[in-house]
């Protein structure tokens, strides 16, 4: 029955003169995700508000789904259209919607009204006693609560008469495209994809890498990452995942450095890579899955040794999380499923029985210094074999 | 080079069956129970193939099932003579080491109030008929024993297992998987008083998705697909007729030089093993040189992952198979390696090779040689 959407948006309506730009980007985000669903739409920007329009028959769910993955979007409205013919069969509209989305009665409503046509015969007040009115008529078991009701009808004249009473929530942020770009290291695990996400909602094109490890990793780890993208993109658009072939890197630091250090410094060194694709590729940032204390590279002095590698900020939305609140939104954003199969990344395929949990910065300076010979070759080679894979 | 030595997980489809599958699907396409030309032109299909399956097998083409594989004919041998003679008793027999799709249907049955015993192997993988004589009880309505095993290649003493149920206990059926059995060794269910035998066809350079089971005529057991009532009622569904001229295919082929194949794999195995004892540290897991299946090897390679094995020796184009599960996150190692004794720190490090008659002595000196080179590497990066 519905033939169209209000879009509500949060946080953009409070932008001052750069709104348009973050409107404008809102619409490009919209028509995107509606590519992918059933139907044909036209989204458009009118009264300080957008519309998506349905233009021929269109899978309804699908579409809704697809709006709930713009960011952006704080709350969807289904909406009715009714032709201004009389407000008789406005009020045959009004309640014939309230029959067909509420099938059961027992609810209090309250009518709002509005006008953009200021010559229609009724004003708002009167609108909302009449409709209201009519409502009760049909359905006597309905009642009116002006204050907390169950269902707020808007009924709004324009060029037609919009009548909506629903919203669907959005995930909120803001739309993509508005914030720069950033560079996600994505590994298979839980946190990263979540991380990125989150970074994307607030408008943040987002590009990832991926260090493989062949042959301690497998094709299948590989192919996880590509499928994490692949449920990170259908939020942020087609996203370019960088696959740094990493095993020569490892080895020789597992050759070269303290085996208790070989997970900070094999970091140092992750950061520094995607550092150097990320500054190529016009990013403005790092962003990883890190949570303060989750494992040993991940406390305040470990994660002080990799910070200072890199010149851009490093992005950790995931830094005070918890873990279990962490797989909520991996289980929101549909990632969880995929982060949790079995194949081992290159993080933990040498790990030590006891890594360094507070490591010394100066130490780790003087060991990584046992690199000299090889490692500037080894980064440029793996830099130089990176492989893209266009995820969408 | 592109090596491919994983035969026991599937094969390469000969081209021949893979030529007259083509010509079922696009011009012989009828349903085998229409009653035009087209459905009798199909069904001749499945007679030829009854016939030269039961041929093969010196039984009766009536007493051969098209399935879906072996899955599907393990599950029809074991629930559906469970089922069918559960009035009888309620204790099944069979061995630790058979394939999933015969220990979880008896995990099932297990649920459904049948009891099961799991007869123990030996360090080479077989079981004693000692056991099984112990085993057995006037309440055993079946025994499901395996022919080859799929990841040590060891074959049990199929004759002597049926003779001596049938002695004990005639009422008693007995059910082989020779999934990895059929298209190796020729096995003739009657003489061997086996009353249901499992048979896949993707094993044996057939299709995927298609299989037999033999089944005695006079045992009892109940169909578990209903439907249009197909093969006599036994499998409802639509006969998959492509598979199932591909299976007869593959099968006629298998066994039309099956003694000289099997003689050249013999020998490409013990050279293989020679080569990989060189190595060190390495060790053949199951049955002996000279006996087992000529097509399976399984090596536990002390101080190396299996799965980063399995990796190394992909990016040289060889394909294998880890014996266990293998990654860290999945704590489940192989229900066969652990019977056969294997020590808890090789069964993450045990890697199967297996053959088929594509298999050449070059690939096999190329698979020896990247073994030698890529070991000692691996073994130099461990977690320590």
């Amino acid at each position: 029955m519905f033939t169209a959407f209000l879009i509500k948006y949060a946080e953009i309506g409070v932008k001052g003169k750069n709104r348009y730009l973050f409107e404008n980007a809102l619409v490009q985000q919209i028509k995107y995700a509606l590519k992918k669903c059933d139907g044909e739409f036209a989204v458009r920007k009118t009264d300080g508000r957008i519309y998506v329009d349905a233009v021929s028959d269109f899978d309804y769910e699908e579409t809704v789904a697809g709006l709930q993955k713009v960011f952006g979007i704080s709350g969807v409205c289904p909406m009715v259209y009714v032709e201004d013919e009389g407000f008789e069969k406005l009020g045959d509209a009004v309640v014939s919607y309230i029959d067909r989305v509420y099938p059961d009665k027992d609810r209090s409503f309250k009518v709002a009204a509005r006008r953009a046509r200021k010559n229609y015969p009724l004003n708002s007040m009167e609108m909302n006693a009449e409709l209201g009115g009519l409502i009760l008529d049909a359905y006597p078991e309905m009642r009116v609560d002006v204050h907390k009701p169950d269902i707020l009808l808007n009924v709004e004249v324009r060029d037609k008469i919009y009548i909506y009473s629903e919203t669907i929530p959005g995930p909120g942020g803001m739309p993509i495209g508005t914030g720069g770009k950033a560079m996600l290291l994505l590994s298979g695990g839980i946190d990263s994809p979540v991380a990125g996400w989150m970074i994307a909602k607030r408008g943040v094109k987002i590009d990832a890498v991926y260090f493989h490890a062949p042959p301690y990793t497998s094709e299948r780890a590989k192919q996880k990452v590509v499928d994490l993208a692949r449920k990170i993109a259908a939020y942020t658009g087609p996203i370019y995942l960088h696959v740094i072939n990493f095993t020569d890197i490892q080895l020789y630091i597992y050759d070269k450095c303290p085996h208790d250090e070989l997970t900070i410094i094999m970091r140092r060194y992750m950061m520094r890579i995607a550092e150097q694709i990320a500054k190529e590729t016009e990013c403005l940032g790092l962003v990883t899955g890190e949570s303060i204390g989750q494992v040993a590279s991940q406390t305040m002095n470990s994660l002080m040794a990799t910070n200072e590698v890199c010149e851009l900020p490093v992005y950790r939305p995931l830094i005070a999380f918890d873990k279990m609140d962490i797989v909520a939104v991996s289980e929101k954003i549909d990632t969880y499923e995929t982060s949790i199969q079995p194949y081992e990344d290159c993080c933990t395929i040498f790990v030590a029985k006891h890594p360094v949990t507070k490591p010394n910065l100066n130490i780790i300076r003087r060991h990584e210094h046992n690199l000299d010979e090889k490692i500037d070759e080894l980064v440029r080679t793996a830099l130089d074999t990176d492989e893209v894979i266009v995820v969408r | 080079m592109e090596v491919y030595l994983d035969n026991s997980a599937t094969t390469r489809c000969f081209d021949e069956v893979s030529q007259l599958m083509h010509k079922v699907m696009c011009e012989d396409y009828g349903n085998p129970s229409s009653m035009h030309h087209k459905g009798v032109e199909a069904e001749r299909y499945l007679r030829y193939a009854g016939e030269t399956l039961a041929k093969i097998l010196k039984v009766n083409e009536k007493e051969i099932l098209f399935t879906s594989g072996g899955t599907e004919s393990d599950n029809i041998a074991l629930i559906g003579a469970a089922m069918a003679n559960h009035r009888k008793g309620r204790h099944l027999i069979t061995t630790a080491i058979e394939h999933p799709a015969i220990l979880q249907p008896m995990a099932y049955l297990e649920k459904q109030g049948f009891q099961v015993t799991y007869l123990p192997v030996d360090r080479e993988g077989r079981i004693s008929l000692r056991d099984l004589e112990r085993a057995m009880r006037p309440d055993t309505i079946l025994v499901s024993i395996m022919h080859t095993n799929n990841e040590i290649g060891s074959i049990q003493p199929i004759g002597e297992a049926g003779a001596l149920i049938r002695r004990i206990n005639p009422g008693t059926l007995f059910h082989v998987d020779a999934v990895q059995g059929f298209g190796k060794f020729r096995i003739y269910p009657a003489k061997l008083h086996v009353d249901m035998l499992s048979v896949s066809a993707h094993k044996i350079h057939g299709p995927k998705g298609v299989g037999f089971l033999y089944i005695r005529d006079g045992a009892k057991v109940s169909p578990i697909l209903y439907g249009g009532g197909q093969q006599k009622g036994m499998r409802s569904g639509t006969e998959n007729v492509p598979g199932i001229a591909g299976l007869a295919k593959a099968a006629e082929m298998v066994y039309a030089h099956l003694d000289e194949d099997m003689d050249r794999l013999y020998g490409l195995r013990t050279m293989f093993i020679r080569g990989v004892e060189g190595i060190g540290q390495v060790r053949v897991n199951g049955c002996p040189d000279g006996e087992g299946a000529a097509h399976i090897v399984s090596l536990s390679v002390r101080g190396v992952r299996s799965e980063v094995l399995l990796h190394a020796l992909e990016e040289r184009g060889i394909y294998v198979s880890a014996g266990s599960a293998c990654s860290s996150n999945k704590p489940q190692p192989s229900a066969t390696l652990k019977a056969i004794g294997v020590e808890k720190d090789l069964l993450d490090s045990t890697i199967r090779f297996s053959f088929s008659v594509f298999t050449t002595k070059e690939e096999i000196q190329y698979t020896i040689q990247a073994l030698s080179e890529t070991i000692p590497m691996l073994r130099k990066y461990t977690r320590r």
